[in-house]
């Protein structure tokens, strides 16, 4: 089995005048933990719902494991689904719910339940399989839903926002539960969140979803340090945009005159290739720039001074905000390395800001 | 701290006494009159005014001034003929709300399925015929089941019969009065419940492989059974004491509990007898209530 687990090809949706999903192409490889990150109303939602046969494409097809599935109900799918609202059947227990599935796929009844104990004890719920959805905590709800959905071996396994109704602390521990549980049986899982953390730690791959279309898809690392557009840039993590333009392009560094940041900026030519004259975006990553009361100096470095107009501190690191002389505010973060109870930087400290040319993003859009 | 937990105190007073006062007033004019029921049905009937024996005897001395008979109750189980009543109007009743349940479902389900904009229109739709009077509209349908009535002529008119049809004064007229009544008490409770469903429940089934009639039968029938009891409990006591539809509409043959109680209170005028008919009648809807106490309790407990 050589091919991709899903392939999507022109797949739209629309309500209406509003295309919720437009125009997708898309593949998903067989094993891969794959997440798809937006906001609300960026057809995310819309897509899973697509995959899992609940609602029609308007156009377009979608292949799962070389299969034409556009048009197979939900019933006869492959797929199945982690709902966010878990949708437990509130009048079954727990080994009752599991084994639901099973059952109407005509399983014998001695089958069934080996199954279905086998499953909860994967997922730790052994000992609960006789309390009803109402007697459960939010992360045994979570478990009895995955299990639920993984008891069927389905090749696809859908999960909608699943662990967005955890709180934060059991929510780290059950994200490396569902992807030690994803390695364990090789099943295809798509998530859908809008938490971009969420995403960058769970996936394999992400692809970024705006109004109806795929922004970027790729690593979590391609997308946080080589987004394609201003929209991921933004999405993704902190980011500090200028709009500059392009004045010189010579052996692999890139000038740009920048008056909202009152200088001249130097960045490393990447696969854009941009040529003088040409108008761009400038992105930088908090991280990627260094803040000091010393002028750092070097050529390969975008220095500017500033007065620190904001200060956040974290204790891991802390969070400046620094105004240039051209009045454009711009976000620093730096880890705390040193132990001391005092500020090297404070409150309206005169800094030198700099950045490697390197860190520059260069964005056309 | 000690302040405000006295202020929270105070208004925790004040709602007591808000769901009291209608709880005391309901409690005083359901319990009076039925302690004054109870009263009668263990009397003897007399023709004077009122037409039966005190309670009380100031006559005589001692405990002999209360005089009690349990004669009325012996008498309506001696008599085939109130059991023969009582079990028609059971059978009446139940057969109306099976009715009102078949129809009253799909329509229920259909509504709580639209568009918010769409629901409230439809569910207007129900709760309209509210709008006129109860007894007009059985007054109505006298018209339209006439011998020459609205139907009647209608279906002469088009030629297809050629005498009119006995429509009225029987059985049928009686449950179709009953099951127009009280269709909305059906519908409404059903549609609060099925409206409240979580629809992923229903996507969630189906993703585990079950078609829609699969769904329904093991998802949305069995999570919607409170609102079912519910209806049928709105439907089967009003229907089952129904004295005006068995009397407009019904025949001389209909036989159903609330025309025998007229007919003891108003023209036999023996007030002991009626009591007693109607104090039974109480029992026996007591059962189906308790039933569904029973039913919801176990509902809400959870774990099986």
């Amino acid at each position: 089995m050589t091919g991709p687990m899903v392939k999507i090809s022109g797949l739209t949706r629309r309500f209406g005048d509003l295309a919720a999903v437009d125009n997708i192409d898309l593949e998903i490889r067989p094993g891969e933990l794959f997440s798809i990150l937006g906001g609300s109303g960026s057809g995310k939602t819309t897509l899973l719902r697509m995959l899992a046969g609940f609602e029609t494409p308007t156009a377009g097809s979608i292949f799962i494991d070389g299969v034409d599935m556009t048009s197979v109900p939900p019933y006869e799918r492959p797929v199945n689904m982690m709902f966010q609202s878990y949708a437990l059947f509130p009048h079954m227990t727990v080994e009752q719910n599991v084994a639901y599935g099973l059952k109407k796929q005509g399983m014998p009844v001695a089958e069934i339940n080996e199954r279905v104990m086998a499953m909860l004890d994967k997922v730790r719920l052994g000992a609960l399989a006789r309390r009803k959805p109402a007697a459960l905590s939010g992360g045994e709800s979570q478990r009895v839903a995955l299990a639920r959905a993984l008891v069927k071996r389905p090749k696809l396994l859908l999960l909608d926002e699943p662990l967005a109704a955890l709180d934060k602390k059991l929510r780290q521990h059950t994200q490396f539960e569902l992807m030690n549980l994803q390695d364990e049986l090789g099943v295809t899982f798509v998530v859908v969140t809008h938490d971009q953390e969420e995403a960058m730690t769970l996936s394999n791959r992400i692809a970024v979803m705006n109004r109806g279309r795929l922004e970027q898809v790729g690593t979590p690392g391609e997308i946080y340090e080589y987004p394609a557009n201003r929209f991921v840039a933004d999405f993704i993590g902190n980011v500090n945009l200028v709009q500059a333009t392009v004045t010189t392009v010579e052996s692999g560094a890139v000038v740009l005159d920048c008056p909202e940041a009152g200088g001249q900026m130097l960045a490393a030519q990447d696969a854009s290739s941009p040529v003088a004259g040409e108008h761009l975006w400038v992105a930088v990553r908090p991280e990627k720039i260094t803040i000091s009361k010393e002028d750092p100096g070097g050529g390969q470095r975008n220095v500017f001074r500033g007065v620190v107009h904001d200060l956040g501190y974290f204790g891991n690191l802390s969070v400046y905000r620094v105004e240039l002389s051209s009045g454009k505010i711009l976000q620093v973060s730096g880890q705390n390395r040193v132990r001391t109870a005092k500020k090297t930087v404070e409150w309206d400290d005169e800094v030198f800001i700099s950045w490697d040319m390197n860190s520059a993003i260069l964005l056309k859009d | 701290m000690i302040s405000s937990f006295k202020r929270g105190d105070g208004r925790r007073q004040w709602l007591r006494a808000a769901v009291a006062v209608p709880y005391l007033w309901l409690l005083l004019f359901f319990l009076a009159p039925f302690a004054i029921i109870i009263k009668i049905s263990l009397a003897d009937p007399l023709l004077a005014l009122p037409p039966f024996t005190p309670l009380f005897d100031w006559a005589a001395a001692g405990w002999q001034k209360i005089q009690v008979t349990v004669d009325n109750y012996l008498f309506l189980f001696q008599d085939g003929y109130y059991a023969i009543i009582y079990l028609s109007s059971v059978k009446l009743a139940a057969i109306s709300t099976l009715l009102c349940l078949l129809l009253g479902y799909p329509m229920a389900y259909y509504i709580a399925r639209q568009p918010q904009r769409r629901r409230n229109l439809l569910l207007l739709g129900i709760i309209l015929p509210f709008w006129i009077s109860f007894l007009l509209r059985v007054y109505a349908w006298i018209g339209l089941l006439n011998t020459h009535g609205v139907i009647n002529n209608f279906l002469l008119w088009l030629g297809l019969i050629d005498q009119p049809l006995t429509l009225i004064y029987n059985d049928f007229a009686v449950y179709l009065g009953i099951v127009y009544s009280y269709l909305p008490f059906m519908v409404l409770p059903l549609y609060a419940n099925l409206e409240k469903q979580n629809l992923d429940l229903q996507d969630a089934a189906a993703d585990l492989g079950a078609r829609r009639w699969q769904t329904f039968l093991d998802i949305t029938l069995p999570l919607s059974r409170p609102g079912i009891i519910a209806g049928c409990l709105l439907v089967f006591i009003p229907a089952i004491g129904e004295f005006i539809i068995p009397a407009l509409l019904g025949g001389s043959d209909t036989l159903m509990i609330g025309r025998v109680l007229w007919d003891e209170f108003f023209i036999n005028r023996d007030w002991p007898v009626a009591s007693a008919v109607s104090v039974v009648l109480l029992l026996i809807l007591v059962v189906p209530m308790m039933w569904f106490q029973r039913v919801q309790s176990r509902v809400d407990g959870g774990a099986a």
